[in-house]
């Protein structure tokens, strides 16, 4: 059964419609990243669950019961906001008990949710704090704690992390991640325009992009089999390498033909029938690009040499067009150095240039 | 000649600019001193010596006479009762009219920015229209309704006005001061399961004590130096100080009491003075954020 089911929505601003029939469904306990640039309609689907916006057409059920009219508080939800969100004259303890005294819970019930829940957070000691006396990341604990008080079967989070520093962002996330796994059959809606939070912390990940899913997919479907070229650019960093070229029929089955280039696709799993002659971009990763002296592809010379650390990712250009490689972190290269590049067909990705979508 | 190498702070030097600006500014704050000086030397002199004309001489015989008989004995028409009458009607009608006017701004403000409702911008340009009409056009219609319904001249009649016409710029300073709030914070309340007054009462208003100070401020010099409206709306028993000030100067028979008049206005202007000189920082974050009433 799924938890959250979005239904045809369409969203009214004012004279702008967002959303033309949008539908999505959420198993239950999944949890769901949706990812997109801003202005992609994330947010406003998350505060259309939440409740926060009301809907111009379609319904939202949550939990097998239609509340498409109902008030946030009556959905069975929490939410976490980026910029925290906590009421400034509160202590912490009132913070996260404001929803459940609103709900007339009876005082020792109150206090034993709070307790549980700041015991998890660990941020217990913080308990009789004021929210100006706490810092970015204990902010954002309480206010997910204020969330988790409420005992909620459908947790959103809207960009919880952003207004974080990088170290505090990758402790929360692998933190928020624990606490879905601990809490078992909670289903959560996270939004973020982070494609490491996305990829690390989803069950599946909704990419968006005006208004319009672009495609549901678990990390690795959107990873290794994006759907389409807007997804193939916006997820992965560095981003993926596209070659402009067309598909050609040789003795051995289609080829991929760029100038003189050509890679032999007879391994490829097309989805759709793919016709010779036909317009095509190539999409490789760079980790699926190799400099070796047995590649197939040579007269590239090296542009530029970026050391990351742990990896090296070197542009590589042929006077058409450039491409990132992803090496070792031990490999360094000289600029101007010639190099011969290694595809691995098995490992690409082909988009129709017309559509942009995968062939 | 110093060979200084910069370094550190750098030196403060006096030019004949400088000392120019100085000059003026000492200037301009004698000339604005002015009128204040002779109001407070006028009114510690006795009247043989205001004859005399000096008129920014210090009193010789000092004496704090005129002052008693401002507030206790000045004849305001046939009544000798000073101006502490009116002084005690303005209390009377400036305490329930700022109270009730921000908190009618309030709600109207937090109810504009925060719950969007449906012909909400209609409705604020209608009442900012409101404010921009002169008063003088109101004040016919209004004392006809306010006859027809029987409470014309009375407390409840001028209260009532003062609450109507600050409306506008109540709502305006509340509006824009909550459409600087994080909306998530109204969000984050109503998902917690507030409603309408819980989220105003125990989330919006507690975070509001800088705009309710500038609200107060504004509202309490703003009623305490109305004129027309007192004088038309409150009825002779509650007429305002300030327009009891007006008929102890106008009333006058015989020799004009210099010394009792400019003793009366600094009474008159002394809820105000006290208001600017406590407040003065937040006064003028107050005209800032209102940007209608100066």
């Amino acid at each position: 059964m799924s938890t959250v089911s979005v239904r045809d929505v369409t969203v009214a601003f004012e004279a702008v419609q967002v959303f033309d029939g949008l539908s999505l469904d959420i198993e239950e306990g999944e949890f769901i990243v949706l990812l997109g640039p801003s202005g992609c309609g994330k947010s406003t689907l998350l505060n259309a669950i939440a409740g926060l916006l009301d809907v111009a057409e379609g319904q939202i059920w949550i939990n097998g019961k239609n509340v498409t009219w109902e008030e946030p508080k009556d959905r069975g939800i929490a939410m976490v906001f980026q910029s925290y969100a906590l009421y400034p004259r509160m202590n912490v303890r009132e913070n996260m008990s404001f929803g459940l005294k609103m709900a007339k819970t009876p005082k020792p019930e109150i206090e034993k949710r709070v307790a549980k829940a700041a015991e998890l957070l660990q941020i217990t000691p913080l308990l009789d704090r004021r929210p100006d006396q706490l810092s970015g990341g204990q902010r954002q604990r309480v206010a997910i704690g204020r969330a988790l008080v409420r005992d909620a079967a459908v947790f959103l989070f809207d960009e919880p992390l952003s207004n974080l520093d990088a170290k505090l962002r990758n402790e929360l996330r692998v933190e928020i991640k624990r606490l879905h796994a601990r809490l078992g059959k909670t289903t959560m809606v996270y939004v973020t325009h982070d494609q490491i939070e996305a990829m690390t912390l989803a069950d599946r990940i909704v990419v968006m992009k005006e208004q319009k899913i672009q495609q549901i997919g678990t990390p690795d479907e959107i990873y290794h089999r994006p759907a389409n070229l807007f997804v193939a650019g916006f997820v992965g960093s560095p981003q993926m390498n596209f070659i402009k070229g067309r598909l050609e029929n040789t003795g051995e089955g289609l080829s991929f033909l760029a100038g003189d280039r050509r890679l032999s696709l007879s391994g490829y799993p097309f989805i759709t029938a793919p016709s010779s002659g036909q317009d095509v971009v190539l999409g490789v990763r760079p980790e699926h690009l190799e400099i070796s002296s047995t590649g197939i592809w040579p007269g590239f010379t090296v542009d530029i040499v970026e050391p990351m650390g742990a990896d090296t990712v070197i542009w590589c250009s042929d006077g058409v067009g450039s491409v990132q490689v992803r090496t070792a972190g031990s490999r360094r290269a000289t600029p101007g150095e010639s190099v011969t590049l290694h595809i691995d067909p098995a490992q690409v990705s082909l988009f129709a240039a017309e559509s942009g979508e995968r062939l | 000649m110093s060979t200084a190498v910069p370094q550190g702070r750098r030196p403060h030097r006096l030019t004949a600019g400088r000392i120019g600006v100085y000059a003026f500014l000492v200037t301009a704050a004698l000339f604005f001193m002015l009128p204040l000086w002779i109001m407070v030397v006028t009114s510690l002199k006795p009247m043989e010596e205001i004859r005399l004309g000096n008129i920014l001489a210090l009193p010789a015989a000092m004496t704090f006479e005129a002052w008693i008989k401002a507030w206790s004995s000045a004849c305001t028409g046939l009544e000798c009762n000073g101006i502490s009458v009116g002084f005690w009607n303005s209390v009377r009608i400036l305490i329930p009219s700022v109270i009730l006017s921000i908190i009618a701004g309030a709600i109207n403000g937090y109810a504009l920015s925060f719950w969007r409702v449906k012909g909400a911008n209609v409705m604020f340009g209608v009442l900012l229209l409101g404010a921009f009409i002169p008063y003088q056009v109101f004040l016919y219609p209004l004392v006809r309704i306010f006859s027809l319904t029987g409470i014309y001249n009375s407390l409840t009649c001028i209260v009532l006005v003062h609450v109507i016409f600050g409306l506008p710029t109540m709502t305006l300073l509340f509006r824009n001061y909550y459409a600087g709030l994080p909306i998530e914070l109204f969000k984050a309340a109503r998902i917690d399961g507030g409603g309408f007054w819980s989220i105003f009462f125990r989330v919006i208003l507690p975070m509001s004590t800088p705009i309710l100070v500038v609200a107060t401020i504004l509202q309490v010099t703003g009623i305490w130096n109305d004129f027309i409206f007192g004088l038309t709306f409150a009825g002779r028993e509650n007429l305002p100080m300030t327009v009891q000030l007006n008929n102890i100067v106008n009333s006058t028979q015989g020799e004009r009491a210099y010394n009792v008049d400019m003793a009366a206005t600094m009474l008159a202007a002394l809820v105000p003075l006290v208001v600017y000189f406590v407040s003065g920082r937040w006064f003028v974050r107050g005209i800032a954020a209102g940007a209608v009433k100066g």
